[in-house]
């Protein structure tokens, strides 16, 4: 709960930092640029008020220089924001959406959207994530992951938990079975579409200890508003830990035969 | 003058008010029906904001109103809520604000300051009304069709706007709509290129016909592709088509029967193709009444005519650039968003042109604070609060964290409420004794002015920090997030200002319908005009110049040196010098 | 939605007020099916497998119907020189040919559906259909609308008030813009969807 305030989340994630970094700047530039404007204009308004005997004073109608004064303003604002282009947004922006860090032995994860929720497919210590097929998915087993492939023998596969490990890069492929959602977990300032029939990559290194929250940021359908899960990033230890008491936990669902026989 | 269309010389009631080819009439006709449509609107929004202040607390007297499934015991439900969301959004903008500000001030004002005895295509001027109101019902009474109204928002993004209730009938009075509006840009593109008065060159034109135009050119390009799009949309939901449905599709349990191979993004692109060009359309006619008031009430020359021309041109062009920077995170290229990046700030650049225009105006000038000049000058500062909100949300990196919260909704209604809807109220009482012959009541006035504007403020400064602190739209229950719940607070009271604000709408909307009749009746010209509407009697007849009009002079000839009198209308011949 | 209402003349400006509505009307049209042809480009680049037009769909069909359009394209153009020198005949018979022509053209199209339709094929069968089907249908509901304002003027030419009136000219060339118009979407889908 102290996590959140009147401004952004607290920042747990290490691109979360100049991210903020931009909006407070941007924001205090508004702010100056509103008020410097704000105080000529008020002054305007005071000064040149209708006083009787007092008639307006025209200057030269359509005369260049009075057209070209108007543009200075502007000098200012397009110079402001050559420089956040050039030297915040196209940096970070290639760093944060564009690449994936090629770190020693990322964490590969799956996440998979639905109406009205994520499951989020670990690979297990193979490091290897089992193949996905549609016709297997089935409430038993919601991303349809073929428990007949060697790959998915350590898999597991979370309903709305992600559990990622301090400091290590975890990158997760992002998909839909259904609608289009949005993986959205304010204090990492993460944010991404998951398009159905399209898969999207986005990576996020945590740098904080600590539960926060993943939630839906496009709109669903009904239940859009409850679509949630939590997130815990702990150390690598925990992270261990927790995995293999998962793995003896969880047991091979059944596969049915015709998955829509059940519905 | 050769105007005898409307047949017999002593109209019926039916050919005079209901369907009448008179260009004001039409205007009019739009004017309460947009007006009826804002309430509507807002009267959509007042349920949400009541569910979004206090979740899973029965609404209090409507709540019993609605059927189970809507709201079970007097509780809003998520698909209701959705409903409404999407219909608030459509009906302000495509039912609301565009026929307000194109429709109504557009057909009724055109013609007059260009010295036109109407529209160069009345028929077709009565046609694009009358495909405007059924569209318009029909979009209403889907909500008491089976499966309710539409819940996609007004993006209606597929799959979902596919696999929802209520879409079919909103694509439907969509095409109906956008056939309208494309009627309408024709008739206002003819009507200003071939019709104006003799003397009234392009650059004699008041900035608001200016405005009117690069609307119509947008409404005239941007609209189709949205039809084509809503085309798609239609054949995918009736005729079981897959252009937006990729293959593999599993929902609720059951794979998709659908052939499967469509994009979901496309339409993501041809929606904002049309949406970002709409919303200039929403903005650029207040514009022109706010240049308009200022300029008459400033009693001297806008400041840069030109400029503001030659900027509205430049934002009109750049908006076909900007679509995508609504679609940053959509998954589409994250290096075509490096493009959109930038041409979203190149757009803001003849906005700001246009504020100092505006602000620059007021240097020297001799300013009458009267309520429509109050209304005119509100809009600089709360308009430059919305566009400036934009700036974040154009840059991408801010935009990941930023889009599709609060945020968003908080900058685009300070431009679209207080930005659009106060320049439209304002213009309602600037020309009002044009329409009626009567004005409006100045203390009235005053009250609804400091009213709305306190409110509005009330209601979207809120938005921007709940848009900070990572609210996302479009929740029916914000409190289900933990991380809503420290702002919850604000909703209440943005909640609060938003019944005020409807409160304080009452007193405009008596001192209208009041006025109308017992208004206190005005001369010709009642605030010392230059521009040509004012050169015919009020209201005008059918026809309305008594005989045409030849423009002498550029269209702000305030406090013209040497002259006694401190305003030149644009029809005066130059000769004697009162 | 043609733009044939005309109530006083233009007031300024060269080119009439019927024309530059037409004109302009076509403009949003061109947006409308450039937008569909876009849609045609990019679903095709995303899809994994094509159908090719001469398996897929009636070639020698459409050929056919291509050259109809194009005759009564030509047609149309000998109705309006006719009506330029007022020969209300010429005028007439011309016109009449054009609407045969493209109610011809309809019938064909009509053969072509309704063979598919026989098959089981339909928009939904794949994108590629749901692209055809959805195009031509489109652009067969503006052949209907050219043949209504085309028999429109047909009738009117019969009556003199109208064969007479001053911009009876105007309005049968706005026709022809449109028909060329109509004409020229059909010579851009038939490559695209048949050949390519
Ligand atoms: C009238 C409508 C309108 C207007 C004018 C604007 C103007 C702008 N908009 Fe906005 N916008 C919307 C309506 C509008 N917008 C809507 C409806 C949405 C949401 C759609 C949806 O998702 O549902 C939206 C969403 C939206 C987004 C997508 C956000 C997201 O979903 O992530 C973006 C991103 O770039 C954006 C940017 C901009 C920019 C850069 C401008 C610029 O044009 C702004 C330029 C103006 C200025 C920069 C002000 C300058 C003035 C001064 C500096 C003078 C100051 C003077 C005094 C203080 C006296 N808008
Ligand atoms: C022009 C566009 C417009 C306008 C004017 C408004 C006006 C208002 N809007 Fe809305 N809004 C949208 C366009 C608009 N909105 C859009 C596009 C969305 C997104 C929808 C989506 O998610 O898909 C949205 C969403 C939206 C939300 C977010 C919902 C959600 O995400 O879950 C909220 C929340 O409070 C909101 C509030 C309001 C409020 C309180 C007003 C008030 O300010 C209303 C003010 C209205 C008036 C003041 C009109 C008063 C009437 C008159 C003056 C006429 C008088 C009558 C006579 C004289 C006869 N709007
Ligand atoms: Cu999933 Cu919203
Ligand atoms: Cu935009």
């Amino acid at each position: 709960m102290d996590n959140y305030g009147w401004a952004m989340p607290v920042a747990a994630s290490s691109f979360a930092k100049s991210i903020d970094l931009g909006i407070w700047i941007i924001h205090a530039a508004m702010l100056a640029i509103f008020v410097l404007w704000g105080i000529f204009f008020v002054y305007l308004l005071v000064k040149y008020r209708a006083r009787p005997g007092v008639l307006a004073q025209r200057e030269e109608a359509h005369s260049r220089s009075s057209e070209l004064t108007s543009l200075i303003p502007d000098l200012a604002v397009v110079a402001f924001e050559i420089g956040l282009i050039v030297f915040y947004a196209l940096p970070v922006w290639s760093k944060v959406k564009m690449s994936v860090p090629d770190v020693a032995n990322p964490l590969q994860l799956e996440i998979v959207a639905e109406q009205f929720g994520w499951s989020v497919h670990y690979p297990g210590p193979d490091g290897a994530l089992g193949p996905r097929k549609a016709e297997l998915v089935h409430f038993s087993n919601p991303i349809g992951l073929d428990h007949n492939d060697p790959a998915s023998h350590d898999d597991v596969v979370m309903g709305n938990e992600l559990r990622l490990p301090l400091g290590r890069t975890a990158v997760m492929k992002l998909y839909s079975k259904d609608v289009i959602h949005s993986l959205f977990i304010p204090e990492f300032r993460l944010k991404q579409d998951a398009v159905p029939g399209l898969e999207i990559p986005v990576w996020v290194e945590p740098t904080r200890l600590g539960k926060y929250e993943i939630t839906c940021a496009q709109l669903c359908g009904f239940a859009h508003g409850l679509m949630r899960g939590d997130v815990f990033v702990q150390t690598q230890e925990d992270f261990d830990a927790w995995y293999q008491s998962r793995l003896a936990t969880t047991p091979a669902p059944d596969k049915p035969t015709n998955p829509s026989e059940d519905f | 003058m050769s105007h005898d269309h409307s047949g017999s010389s002593s109209p019926s009631f039916r050919e005079k008010y209901v369907f009448s080819l008179d260009h004001k009439v039409i205007g009019l006709q739009y004017l309460i029906t947009s007006f009826i449509f804002l309430l509507v609107g807002f009267g959509l929004m007042m349920l949400m904001r009541w569910q979004l202040a206090f979740p899973g607390s029965p609404i209090p007297f409507f709540g019993r109103l609605f059927s189970a499934e809507l709201a079970p015991n007097g509780v809003m439900s998520g698909e209701f809520y959705n409903a409404l969301g999407a219909m608030h959004g459509t009906i302000m903008v495509f039912l609301g604000v565009v026929p307000l500000a194109v429709g109504a001030y557009g057909n009724y004002l055109l013609p007059l300051q260009i010295g036109a005895p109407d529209m160069a295509f009345p028929r077709m001027n009565m046609m694009s009304y009358w495909l405007y109101l059924p569209g318009g019902v029909l979009m209403l009474l889907s909500f008491l069709m089976p499966g309710g109204a539409a819940q996609s928002g007004w993006t209606s993004y597929p799959p979902l706007s596919i696999i929802n209730p209520g879409q079919t009938v909103w694509l439907l009075s969509m095409v109906i709509l956008i056939t309208s509006s494309l009627l309408g840009s024709i008739n206002f593109l003819v009507t200003t290129i071939n019709m104006r008065a003799p003397g009234m060159s392009l650059w004699r034109m008041p900035v608001f016909c200016w405005a009117q135009l690069v609307t119509a050119v947008l409404l005239l390009l941007a609209f189709p592709p949205l039809e084509a799009a809503s085309i798609l949309q239609l054949m995918d939901r009736v005729f079981h088509t897959s252009f937006y449905m990729p293959k593999d599709l599993v929902l609720l349990g059951q794979t998709y029967s659908g052939s499967g191979g469509g994009q979901p993004l496309l339409w993501q692109h041809l929606f904002w193709f049309l949406a970002h060009p709409e919303v200039y359309v929403l903005v650029l006619p207040p514009m022109g009444i706010v240049s308009e008031i200022i300029a008459n009430n400033t009693r001297k020359p806008l400041h840069g005519y030109k400029t503001m021309v030659y900027s509205m041109i430049a934002i009109g062009v750049m908006s076909f650039m900007v679509w995508a920077h609504h679609m940053f995170i959509s998954g589409m290229s994250p290096a075509l968003s490096n493009f959109f990046l930038v041409t979203t700030m190149i757009i803001s650049v003849p906005s700001v042109a246009l504020m100092t225009c505006l602000v620059f105006s007021l240097k020297g000038g001799s300013i009458r604070f009267n309520v429509p000049m109050l209304f005119a000058l509100a809009f600089i500062p709360l308009f430059a609060i919305g566009g400036l909100t934009g700036l974040p949300l154009g840059l991408t990196v801010t935009d990941i964290y930023l889009h599709d919260t609060y945020y968003v909704i908080g900058h685009f209604h300070f431009v679209v409420v207080s930005g659009s809807i106060i320049a439209l109220m304002g213009g309602t009482y600037y020309w009002f004794p044009k329409w009626y012959g009567r004005k409006m009541n100045d203390r009235l006035g005053l009250i609804h002015f400091w009213g709305s504007v306190a409110c509005m403020v009330g209601i979207f400064s809120p938005m921007l920090i709940m848009g900070l602190a990572g609210t996302s739209r479009r929740l029916y229950d914000p409190t289900a997030q933990l991380h809503n719940l420290s702002t919850q607070g604000l909703n209440v009271v943005s909640t609060y200002f938003a019944y005020g604000l409807a409160l304080f709408q009452l007193p405009f909307i008596y001192n209208f319908f009041n006025s109308m009749f017992r208004g206190e009746k005005t001369p010709e010209n009642p605030w010392q005009a230059t521009t040509l509407e004012w050169a015919c009697p009020s209201p005008p007849p059918h026809g309305n110049f008594p005989s045409t009009p030849t423009v002498h002079r550029g269209p702000y000839e305030y406090s013209t040196p040497g002259r006694v009198c401190d305003f030149w209308p644009q029809s005066e011949p130059p000769s004697e010098d009162l | 939605m043609t733009t044939i209402a005309i109530e006083q003349p233009p007031t300024a400006g060269a080119i009439s007020n019927a024309k530059l509505g037409v004109w302009l009307f076509l403009a949003s049209e061109i947006m409308l099916f450039a937008t569909l042809f876009t849609s045609y480009i990019v679903l095709r680049l995303g899809s994994t497998s094509w159908p090719w037009g001469w398996d897929a769909l009636n070639v020698p069909l459409a050929t056919l119907n291509t050259v109809i359009l194009i005759t009564s394209s030509i047609t149309i153009v000998m109705a309006y020189a006719k009506a330029y020198d007022k020969d209300k005949p010429g005028f007439q018979s011309w016109m009449s040919l054009t609407i045969l022509l493209s109610l011809g053209f309809l019938v064909v199209k009509a053969f072509e559906y309704s063979h598919e339709f026989k098959l089981g094929i339909g928009p939904h069968t794949s994108v590629f259909y749901a692209i055809y089907f959805t195009m031509t249908g489109l652009h067969v509901i503006h052949v209907l609308g050219g043949i209504l304002v085309n028999a429109g003027l047909l009738y009117m030419s019969s009556r003199s008030k109208h064969w007479e009136h001053p911009l009876f000219l105007g309005r049968v060339e706005g026709a022809g813009l449109y028909w060329h118009f109509v004409d020229i979407v059909w010579i851009f889908l038939f490559p695209s969807l048949y050949l390519l």
